[in-house]
């Protein structure tokens, strides 16, 4: 099926996209561009994909730190994510969030959030708004199993349940929280456990193939739409990655990386791809389109203007206060 | 005397009151098989074992509560926050419970636990990463709230705070962990107590009173200014609450001078408690009005640019003292 191909060749597009903007991400982070936090979405990169497929526009996307995969998947250009990471004005933050806080209002991208947990309440505010103003949106919430722990999670799924909102909420279970394998911090291996006792659906599957989870994602967003409350879903994933830039990883042993990354989601989708008829023409148009893609983003990054005092001191509040609390501000 | 780092001064006080006393533990996430997020607590799982050194999921409010629990009924939990930024989520743990439970009891329960680790800004780790905690804590009566600047103060207040029996806010930073400073001998063992604060720096012309990370940055100004020819005192005070308001008053009481540095916003806080204890104490003695450098009033942006101007420098604290000195 042509359009079948058509659709999964947009999915490598945006995984690739994904990939090769992180692997320059990291570069630049070595280079001393970028600073702070860098947490590395490489190797989930069909989750993001494929639930962002199974949005439409009006819906709603909260993530954690780890921000960049989605973003993009979302459609916010490279160049917006990568001037962001190098703290300039034309970043989609205007330099004011770096890596863990990108935003994109346009596409529905409500933020990258630090505090683990912190965000889920929120995004069942986002849903709630849904509910009250009946539009008919859906809100996307993910996080790492490892906030599966925390107070912030459970309140939200609480409430969310309680009310059936709107939401779905994604835990990217990619094994660790930091250095942390999940049978360190949880008594029970099935995390939708967890959400069964806020009375919300459960589901939970891997997380490699992407057409497996815009299938399995758009079915819990379609009941959300309608009116059946939310659904929480466990995927099953892995990061290649530290946990962010500062971290080398010692926790886990070479061998598990290279057994993990044979399931590598972008091979996996090419190889479907290779299946479906796709020529390896027709990925390297991909795959050179967006080498460019990248290469333009980091350039234009560069080239950018360093964040600016004024919208520093002008973008704290909604309310103008005047040049006094500038002043105040600069004591 | 030896040299080590700030990081290390703050393993072996835990390890040697760990030692001491068996009713110590330490507890937190990454604290255990990743050796800490910046490495403080490096060796102390294979010294003290799992049932002393304890790994745990990202629940602070769940752990800040385990210890005080644990500390009511006889234990002396030390409790990490990976960085204070995460307290928040145990704010209610710390304010209700630790600070509030021994009068609410009639003075019954005491609760001697230390909770500590990295304040402060980072580098560019943006506004939900960088806060100084310290205004909020040093409002509370009830704890106490140490902020030391160097590695003998770090390793000497830690141990007392160990041995407190009241709750102990302990602040580190994680950009002084790297700090090297003078420390006793293993064999030496010294503790300092609370209240009592430290001239790093002896002047007669201005009193600077900095703690934690900004303290090098008025350390190094006064170099500076001293090559004008002012000559500034540093006073540490170290421990934020009990403030050694003594040792403040009787240097001001000699430079007639003094501006006051800190990293917190500048709305309320220690910065401006101390202010406000000195104008009371030694206001016949200043010649000039307190100046105040802290960060700007803004929350902390990612762009280094940005972030560099909104800490308190170097720049700004020599223009202050200036200021206060009618100098050029
Ligand atoms: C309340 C809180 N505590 C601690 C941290 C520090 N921290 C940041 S990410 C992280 C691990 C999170 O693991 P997980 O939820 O599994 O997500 P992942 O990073 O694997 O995507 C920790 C401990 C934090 N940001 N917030």
């Amino acid at each position: 099926m042509a359009s079948g191909r058509d659709a999964l060749l947009e999915h490598y597009r945006a995984m690739y996209l994904i990939r090769r903007f992180e692997e320059e991400a990291a570069r630049a982070y070595a280079q001393g561009k970028i600073g702070g936090f860098l947490h590395l979405y490489i190797g989930q990169e069909a989750i993001a994909v494929g639930a962002a497929a199974a949005l439409r526009e009006g819906d709603q996307v909260f993530q954690t730190y780890r921000d960049h995969g989605i973003s993009l998947a979302l459609g916010m250009s490279a160049e917006k994510g990568m001037a962001e990471l190098m703290g300039k004005d034309t970043g989609c933050s205007r330099g004011m969030g770096g890596s863990m806080h990108f935003f994109d209002k346009e596409h529905g991208f409500m933020g990258g959030w630090g505090i683990v947990g912190g965000h889920v309440a929120v995004a069942a505010g986002a849903a709630f708004k849904s509910k009250y103003l009946g539009d008919e949106n859906v809100t996307l919430c993910f996080f790492g199993e490892g906030a599966t722990n925390i107070g912030g999670f459970h309140e939200g799924l609480s409430l969310a349940g309680l009310w059936k909102l709107p939401i779905v909420f994604i835990c990217e279970n990619n094994q660790y929280a930091m250095g942390t394998p999940m049978k360190r911090t949880s008594a029970i291996s099935d995390l939708t456990l967890k959400a069964q006792g806020y009375g919300m659906h459960g589901d939970r599957f891997e997380g490699y193939d992407v057409k497996v989870v815009h299938e399995r994602v758009k079915q819990a967003v379609d009941r959300a739409r309608k009116g059946e409350g939310p659904t929480f879903i466990e995927i099953e994933t892995y990061r290649f990655r530290g946990h962010s830039m500062s971290d080398p990883a010692k926790y886990r042993s070479r061998a598990e990386l290279e057994e993990r990354k044979k399931k590598d989601p972008l091979v996996i989708t090419k190889d479907q791809l290779q299946q479906a008829g796709a020529t390896i023409e027709d990925l390297d148009n991909i795959e050179i389109q967006v080498e460019e893609a990248v290469k333009a983003a980091v350039k234009a990054a560069d080239d950018a203007e360093p964040a600016k005092e004024s919208v520093m001191f002008d973008s704290v509040m909604a309310t103008k206060l005047g040049p006094q609390n500038r002043e105040e501000a600069a004591r | 005397m030896r040299e080590i780092r700030y990081r290390e001064a703050v393993r072996e006080a835990i390890r040697e009151e760990m030692e001491a006393d068996e009713r110590v533990f330490l507890m937190g996430e990454e604290v255990g098989h990743y050796q800490g997020a910046y490495k403080v607590s490096e060796g102390l799982l294979s010294q003290f074992g799992e049932k002393r050194v304890i790994d745990t999921p990202i629940a602070e409010a769940g752990f800040a509560g385990i210890g005080i629990g644990a500390a009511m009924t006889g234990l002396r939990p030390i409790i990490e926050f990976m960085t204070w930024n995460f307290s928040f989520v145990a704010f209610d743990q710390i304010i209700s419970n630790a600070a509030k439970i021994r009068q609410m009891s009639g003075g019954t329960f005491d609760v001697p636990i230390v909770f500590r680790g990295p304040n402060g800004a980072a580098k560019q780790v943006a506004s939900q990463h960088s806060h100084s905690v310290d205004p909020f804590y040093t409002n509370i009566p009830g704890i106490f709230v140490v902020m030391p600047a160097t590695p003998r103060d770090a390793k000497g207040l830690l141990k007392t705070a160990i041995r407190c029996q009241d709750p102990v806010i302990f602040l580190e930073g994680e950009t002084l962990y790297n700090v090297k400073g003078e420390v006793p001998e293993l064999d030496e063992e010294e503790l300092i107590p609370f209240g009592k604060g430290r001239i790093g720096r002896e002047g007669k012309d201005c009193t600077i009173v900095a703690f934690g990370r900004p303290y090098y940055e008025a350390m190094q100004a006064a170099e500076k200014l001293a090559a004008d020819g002012i000559e500034c005192e540093i006073v540490d005070p170290r421990t934020l609450r009990p403030l050694d308001i003594e040792l403040l008053v009787e240097s001001v009481k000699k430079t007639h001078r003094c501006v006051v540095v800190h990293e917190h916003w500048p709305y309320g806080g220690p910065g401006a408690e101390i202010v406000d204890q000195i104008q009371r104490e030694a206001f016949d003695w200043l010649d000039a009005p307190i100046h105040r450098v802290g960060s700007l009033d803004v929350p902390m942006p990612y762009a280094s640019n940005l972030e560099n101007f909104v800490l308190p420098t170097v720049e700004r604290i020599s223009d202050a003292v200036r200021r206060v000195s009618y100098a050029k």
